[in-house]
């Protein structure tokens, strides 16, 4: 039976009824994180504020934004931008915002990269992350379908197109997708439909499982130091603070999110007033025309890379779909193409990983710079060189060089 | 004995709320499948019948089939045959294409000889087949139908299905 009785303070009373105190010590103040982190531990915190943004822009869109091809581009370029008291901050904060959140979402992965923070028990952390990437990425497409300009348009029939090249259903799939033989008004909606419930809604419960998954493995640290947690833990409570090698959750650990937190909405506001314009394309600013394309159709940034894996086989669609499909694969099956399972540790600290790892960041940055350039003459060959060494370095290089440390470190 | 009747019962039972389960479940995931097929209404207007008999040599009628336009001339004698693209209608050789450039989507424009891309300079025959320019492919026959002088634009008849086979 539970304890009841007249209580002292609101605090008391409500930890009479929802055990507060114990809810507050196991979540934060003896949720233990390493001591020995930098700056890049914070990137967590902030994509869960990038997520809060987003959704609270959002929302104010929601309630002026039409899910119809006849009313969509002047409800948004129009009502929210030029009517709405503060309606062009709001779509440029979701737009900016849309943007920005996908590079934290890469440097929190190359952050999980470079220490190793991926496998040994930390696996599940990694593909819960994996999950959030993509159903970002379905979040980022949808909602760049919504406002209806050129772009939103091609980008949609484009894309939508890709899901014909699956052998037997292909075609008959594409119209189930769009809802029609090309991408028209039900199309529009049904993307509205998930992009405002049932994605946010996906990535909110895989928000929770990427949480939760750490409390088992903990967070890593800069050494990949496999620390005792319990033996540091109870150091830190008999008062041997600056000994322990943790620290609890709050107020120390966020103490320093907070911070670098800080520093980052200073450069994302930096953009939203000051520098807008890259996340709002100008072929955008004109309204979908099913009868006339755009004479180059790209993404946004963050997708730039695997659509260069897509484009580099310039001379064989379906082998740049398989590479495609291993591009968007291969965040799921990353952690076990690490073969030196055994072994957390940075990549300085790997003699031949580390060589992987900026080859690798190099090849991103060249798939990425190069998806945006038009693929005619010399472009189309940089593009295959790239899609080759993309493909060169996840499926061989990484299984062979990890593979080649754990035997040296063994034997 | 009175345990192994009740473990028989509740074995029972989770195998009819396992089964109901089930069925319902697929039954809910037809219906959201069902939710997203094109309505009665797009699937209606994805058809478009064209009346051919009333055309002359080197005549064009455009229409707009399934949001694309679509291009149908008549050849006339001066145009080259081409078995593998033509659409025979009533003895009369036409030519039936999607209008839409294979390089990049623009509309090629006919110039009484050619079809003539503003964007890169493509160029395709009276059969639309490409002929000079960044074009990869010919130009697309949409699905067709042929019944009587009419064509039915949106279904497949045997003729359509002897030139996909042909251009495949």
């Amino acid at each position: 039976m539970a304890h009841f009785e007249k209580a002292n303070s609101v605090g008391e009373w409500l930890d009479q009824r929802l055990a507060t105190k114990e809810l507050a010590r196991v979540i934060a103040l003896e949720y233990w994180i390493p001591k020995n982190i930098n700056f890049l531990w914070s990137f967590g915190m902030i994509l869960a504020t990038m997520f809060m943004i987003l959704t609270i822009s959002g929302m104010f869109l929601l309630m002026y934004y039409k899910p119809d091809t006849q009313l969509a581009f002047y409800s948004v370029n129009y009502t929210i931008m030029q009517e709405v008291g503060f309606g062009w901050l709001f779509r440029h904060i979701h737009a900016v915002g849309a943007s920005i959140v996908f590079l934290a979402i890469y440097i929190h992965m190359f952050t999980g990269i470079y220490y190793g923070s991926y496998k040994k028990g930390r696996e599940m952390i990694w593909i819960t992350g994996a999950l959030l990437l993509a159903t970002f990425s379905a979040e980022g497409f949808s909602g760049y379908m919504l406002p209806w300009g050129q772009m939103s348009f091609w980008a949609a029939q484009v894309i939508t197109n890709l899901f014909g090249a699956i052998p037997v259903i292909g075609p008959d799939l594409v119209v189930w997708i769009r809802g029609n033989f090309v991408v028209e008004d039900a199309t529009l909606t049904r993307f509205f439909a998930l992009h405002v419930l049932v994605i946010p809604l996906i990535i909110m419960g895989v928000l929770g499982a990427h949480m939760y998954a750490l409390r088992i493995p903990h967070v890593n640290n800069q050494d990949g130091e496999d620390i005792d947690y319990e033996a540091e833990a109870r150091k830190f409570k008999a008062g041997d603070r600056s000994r322990s090698k943790v620290m609890p959750f709050w107020p120390t650990f966020m103490a320093e999110d907070i911070f670098t937190l800080a520093v980052f909405l200073v450069f994302f506001f930096y953009l939203v007033f000051y520098h807008f314009g890259f996340a709002m394309d100008p072929i955008n600013f004109i309204p979908a025309n099913s009868m006339k394309t755009p004479p180059h159709i790209y993404p946004e940034w963050y997708f730039l890379w695997s659509y260069e894996v897509l484009r580099g086989f310039f001379f064989n669609a379906n082998m740049g779909l398989a590479a495609f499909g291993i591009a968007n694969a291969f965040p799921f099956i990353f952690p076990f193409l690490d073969r030196d399972t055994n072994h957390v540790a940075p990549m300085h600290k790997r003699p031949l990983m580390k060589y992987w790892f900026w080859a690798f960041l190099f090849v991103m940055i060249g798939l990425t710079v190069w998806g945006k350039l038009p693929p005619t003459g010399a472009n189309a060959w940089v593009g295959f060189v790239l899609s080759v060494s993309w493909l060169t370095l996840v499926l061989i290089i990484m299984p062979l060089f990890s593979t080649i440390e754990k035997k040296r470190r063994e034997g | 004995m009175a345990d192994c009747k009740r473990r028989a019962f509740f074995k029972g039972a989770g195998a009819a709320l396992g089964i109901t389960a089930t069925v319902g479940g697929g039954a809910a995931l037809y219906g959201m499948k069902r939710a997203w097929d094109p309505l009665p209404s797009v699937v209606a207007a994805g058809v478009t019948t064209v009346e051919t008999g009333a055309m002359g040599a080197g005549e064009i009628g455009r229409v707009e089939f399934r949001g694309q336009p679509v291009l149908i001339m008549k050849k006339t004698s001066e145009m080259k045959p081409n078995d593998n693209r033509d659409v025979i209608v009533n003895g009369e050789r036409f030519t039936v294409i999607i209008l839409i450039c294979t390089h990049l989507g623009c509309i090629p424009a006919w110039t009484g000889e050619i079809f003539k891309c503003a964007c890169h300079g493509g160029e395709f025959d009276s059969s639309g087949v490409n002929t000079f320019g960044p074009p990869p492919r010919p130009m697309v026959i949409p699905p067709f139908k042929i019944d009587g002088t009419k064509l039915v634009l949106g279904k497949e008849g045997p003729e359509y299905a002897k030139l996909k086979q042909a251009n495949s």
